[in-house]
């Protein structure tokens, strides 16, 4: 009987095997799909418990933070509501809602990235605490963008070049990000009530591109700034006749610098054309382009800047493309605000374009920092010198050209204007829900930085102004921006 | 080292988990539960040591680890009870445990010499049938997940077949002493031993009850806890391979008509396959609950989410998560706080606990006393795979108490008359022959 006793034993033990094998199976092999299965709510439940860490402005103003509701579980709120609802986002669990910082930076926010797991879990019951992120964001720039902007659809962001911090990041229309179901107004409707025109709208970016196809034309060893262009008006770009401003036409001799100046179109769609589309099109990736941009925000609530064609990106060296036109910031080309603030920022950082940073620092709730977000470079578009040497012919375009609004003394502010038509229906913020029908909505641009105190870079965006011109809507703005972030940074 | 020396040292095993369990849960929970909730920790440990007190003197040659083995799991389920429910649960529990050392000492001195139970075998035998079928009584019977598992007496509830569990153990095990040449021989057909019907009838009237439990109480848990019983002791008693493999066909058989017929056990099956399935997942007494104890044991990962970290409760209301955390579901919440490694310990101690059963039928110097030792033992082993198994989706999920640990009076007195027998067996087979 001995010997049936043993086999039946080892019987039991292979059945206990099994019981352990099959534990083994959902702790460990199968967890992870078992965490990620739709019906599974624990995680969802666990972040109701949670007292997220708080979004602080960089000095500290607090711009989300979480408070107790009902039963032992919290919910975020945002003290500054629309004014930074765009750069921060809400977390709202009830509707599986989360966007902005509050999405990228959400592990830090909710005490993942730096809790200690311990065989007994808390002991002391108290609820898990996450950390608190520091944005880079600065309230009186933020406040002075929307002052600035009026109401006006339109979009301000300002960057520190040698570091990329986002110091303001504003668009109107914006949103109550503490009431995520009140009804859109009626000019965002179509595109949703979120929708951050800073970085996902696609907007012609008109003569400031200029900027780009100078950069180009100058790094490659193309042109320089002294090279000459006749400017007549019409020119025929593409088969199709071209007009300058006021159908003005420049003999020719006329330089670069000046050609930039006056924002000469007819001489920039030439530039393009020497430069030629594949150079073109490596400039544009260096500063940014047909890339989403590196910024720690949500890749969803971002839009890739170039030649938008047919529902798609297409590179500018595609023969349906209008090399020309696309010189002078119109064709296909669509842009967003952040890209053009990260294309004054390169010139201004000596040609080094530094990756947009929303978050500076992570503190614990002791007030530690846990992790500090270091400055990373994007790409060295140009040459120091072809940065200058562009900063120069910029120095012009305020002093003598078509951005003297913004030359206010003791600034030394260096800029582009842009004025693009926006002929067609283009990804944005209309004025009316409606698309418009064959009427032209202007769309106004000023980027600058001062030349002799480059902390700032700033990009202006006015969009649906009739008739509207950059240097008339957009430089005031940007120069009273420049003005009070560098008197805040003394 | 004396055997109860050995006992006196494994019981600090147990020792240690209550302290250290009851303080990690009471330190978590220091807001809700009052100091005095920490004494039912200490008065447990003192009921352990009195308990080792009285086998040092009534079985003094018994298996040094059964009883600490015991005091282990029991420490387990009582720490789990009071991490899931706080003290009411614990304490009603520890009022259980007191009434099943009492039950416990009182098997000790009346079976003293345990071969007289061989004598009142048909009493038992039909005593446990008419427990098995108490359920179905109207009025008596409660009805819960397509099964009639319990019965109401005034003031508490009644699971019949854990002592029917018993019960069945002792009388296979006498039965089969007296019949197992019988059932070893018989005439050869088509190359097989069939034994004379008279030998077998008894054997098939077990299965045919075993169906028949499945069927009137409608607990295929239960009836696989019998039936595992009923073929070990078969085939330890009559070593023959191919009686087992007849009564495992004859059970799948007879499961397989029943889940084609039955819809609560068809029910069941397609949780177990399909727990995922939306459909199954909402539909009232679905896989709702499998499926988040699921979640809840991958939460738990390898060293689990801590103690009383698993969620019971959809936060904010008083909605279950886990239905059933203290009794059906234990396992998962064990698993959810202590992980795999938890999960795992708990199951060695259920290993060795067997072990030591199995280790008392070896020793044993006559057949009833084997056959005893090995149902016995099986009987716990096939409970844990029940259950357990049906919480790891290992089988389809059918509710038997996880012995020692889960909740609930009956299964406490019914395991602690099943360690006394245990025991008895040991102490018999290990004292020296001068002492009979």
């Amino acid at each position: 009987m001995n010997r049936s006793i043993l086999r039946l034993f080892s019987v039991v033990v292979v059945l206990f095997a099994l019981l352990i094998v099959w534990t083994s199976r959902w702790t460990v092999f199968s967890a992870s799909a078992l965490d990620h299965n739709r019906l599974n709510q624990l995680g969802f439940y666990a972040s109701l418990k949670v007292k997220r860490g708080e979004i602080l402005a960089d000095n500290g103003a607090v711009l989300a933070r979480s408070v107790k509701a009902a039963n032992g579980t919290w919910k975020s709120v945002y003290p500054q509501g629309s004014l930074f609802a765009q750069a921060v986002g809400y977390y709202n669990p009830q509707e599986n809602q989360i966007a902005g910082i509050e999405q990228t930076r959400n592990r830090a926010l909710t005490g993942l990235q730096s809790r200690q797991a311990s065989l007994f879990g808390s002991f002391n019951g108290t609820p898990q605490v996450g950390d608190s992120v520091y944005t880079t964001l600065d309230p009186k720039g933020q406040a002075l963008a929307r002052k600035l902007l009026a109401g006006r659809v339109g979009a301000v962001v300002a960057i520190v070049p040698q570091t990329g911090a986002v110091k303001v990041m504003y668009s109107n229309p914006s949103y109550n990000d503490n009431n995520l179901g009140a009804p859109c107004p009626a000019n965002a409707a179509h595109v949703g009530c979120q929708f951050n025109l800073a970085t996902q709208g696609g907007l012609p970016p008109g003569s400031t591109f200029k900027l780009v196809v100078t950069a180009a034309a100058l790094n490659s060893g193309k042109l320089t700034p002294n090279s000459t262009f006749a400017g007549p008006s019409p020119l025929l770009v593409d088969g199709i006749p071209l007009h300058n401003d006021g159908n003005v036409s420049y003999p020719p001799g006329t330089t670069l610098t000046t050609a930039l100046t006056d924002s000469i179109d007819t001489i920039y769609a030439q530039v393009g054309l020497r430069v030629g589309a594949p150079t073109l099109q490596e400039y544009m990736k260096r500063f940014g382009f047909y890339s989403v941009p590196p910024m720690d925000y949500p890749a969803a609530q971002m839009r890739p800047s170039g030649e938008f064609y047919n529902g798609s990106f297409v590179p500018i060296t595609n023969p349906n493309m209008d090399v020309g036109r696309t010189s002078i910031g119109q064709g296909d080309l669509e842009v967003t605000p952040l890209q053009m603030a990260m294309v004054v920022a390169a010139i201004a950082n000596n040609g080094k374009l530094m990756e947009p940073r929303l978050t500076s620092r992570v503190v614990n709730s002791d007030g530690e920092t846990v992790e500090t977000i270091r400055p990373q470079e994007y790409d060295q578009v140009m040459r120091p010198q072809i940065a200058q040497e562009e900063t120069q012919m910029m120095r012009h375009v305020v002093e003598s050209g078509t951005g003297t609004l913004a030359n206010i003394p003791g600034l030394n502010l260096v800029g582009k204007t842009g004025s693009a038509s926006l002929g067609a229906c283009v990804t944005g913020v209309r004025v009316n829900n409606v698309c418009p029908g064959g009427e032209t909505y202007d769309d106004a641009w000023f980027v600058s930085f001062s030349e002799s105190d480059p902390k700032i870079a700033v990009a202006v965006e006015l969009s649906d102004i009739p008739g509207g011109y950059g240097g008339t809507y957009a430089a005031p703005i940007a120069a009273e921006m420049i003005k009070t972030l560098l008197a805040e940074g003394q | 080292m004396r055997a109860r020396n050995w006992e006196l040292i494994s019981l600090v095993p147990a020792a240690l988990l209550v302290s250290a369990g009851f303080a990690a849960v009471y330190i978590q929970r220091a807001n809700q539960l009052e100091t005095v909730s920490l004494i039912y920790g200490a008065i447990f440990l003192g009921l352990c040591l009195g308990a080792h007190i009285f086998i040092r003197v009534t079985l003094p040659h018994a298996d040094p680890f059964i009883f600490p083995l015991v005091a282990v799991l029991a420490c387990y389920g009582l720490v789990m009870i009071y991490r899931i429910d706080g003290a009411t649960e614990a304490r009603v529990q520890a009022q259980w445990f007191v009434l099943g050392l009492v039950l416990f000492a009182a098997t000790i001195v009346w079976f003293r010499d345990y071969r007289r139970l061989e004598n009142y075998r048909y009493l038992i035998m039909t005593g446990s049938v008419v427990l098995l079928l108490l359920p179905r009584v109207p009025g008596l019977g409660v009805y819960s997940g397509g099964a009639y598992l319990a019965i109401h007496l005034p003031g508490i509830t009644f699971q019949p077949p854990e002592f029917a569990k018993v019960g069945v153990v002792i009388f296979l095990s006498s039965y089969l002493r007296d019949h197992r040449q019988a059932l070893a021989s018989g005439r050869r057909i088509l190359g097989y031993r069939i034994p004379p019907l008279k030998h077998l009838g008894p054997l098939l009237a077990l299965w045919g009850a075993a169906m028949l439990a499945l069927v009137v109480i409608g607990d295929i848990g239960s009836s696989l806890m019998f039936y595992g019983a009923l073929l070990a002791i078969v085939y330890v008693a009559t070593d023959r391979i191919s009686f087992v493999i007849f009564g495992m066909l004859a059970f799948g058989l007879g499961s397989w008509f029943l889940a084609t017929h039955i819809p609560h056990i068809d029910a069941r099956i397609q949780d177990w396959l399909h727990p995922f399935n939306p459909a199954l997942y909402s539909a009232p007494l679905g896989s709702y609950q499998l499926a988040n104890a699921q979640f809840a044991m991958a939460a738990g990962g390898l060293f689990g989410q801590g103690f009383g970290q698993t969620l019971l409760y959809i936060p904010g209301t008083t909605n279950a998560l886990i239905p059933f955390p203290s009794t059906d579901m234990v396992f998962s919440v064990i698993t959810g706080d202590l992980g795999l490694f938890g999960a795992a310990g708990l199951l060695v101690t259920y290993l060795l606990f067997i072990s030591r059963g199995f280790k008392a039928a070896m020793l044993a110097r006559d057949s009833f006393s084997k056959l005893l030792a090995v149902g016995l033992s099986t009987v716990i082993a096939v409970q844990v795979f029940v259950i357990v198994g049906g919480v790891a989706r290992v089988i389809p999920f059918t509710g038997v108490p996880l012995p020692f640990v889960a909740y609930g009076g009956s299964s406490i007195l019914a395991n602690f008359v099943l360690v006394a027998l245990l025991l008895l067996v040991s102490d018999r087979a290990r004292r020296p022959l001068s002492d009979t």
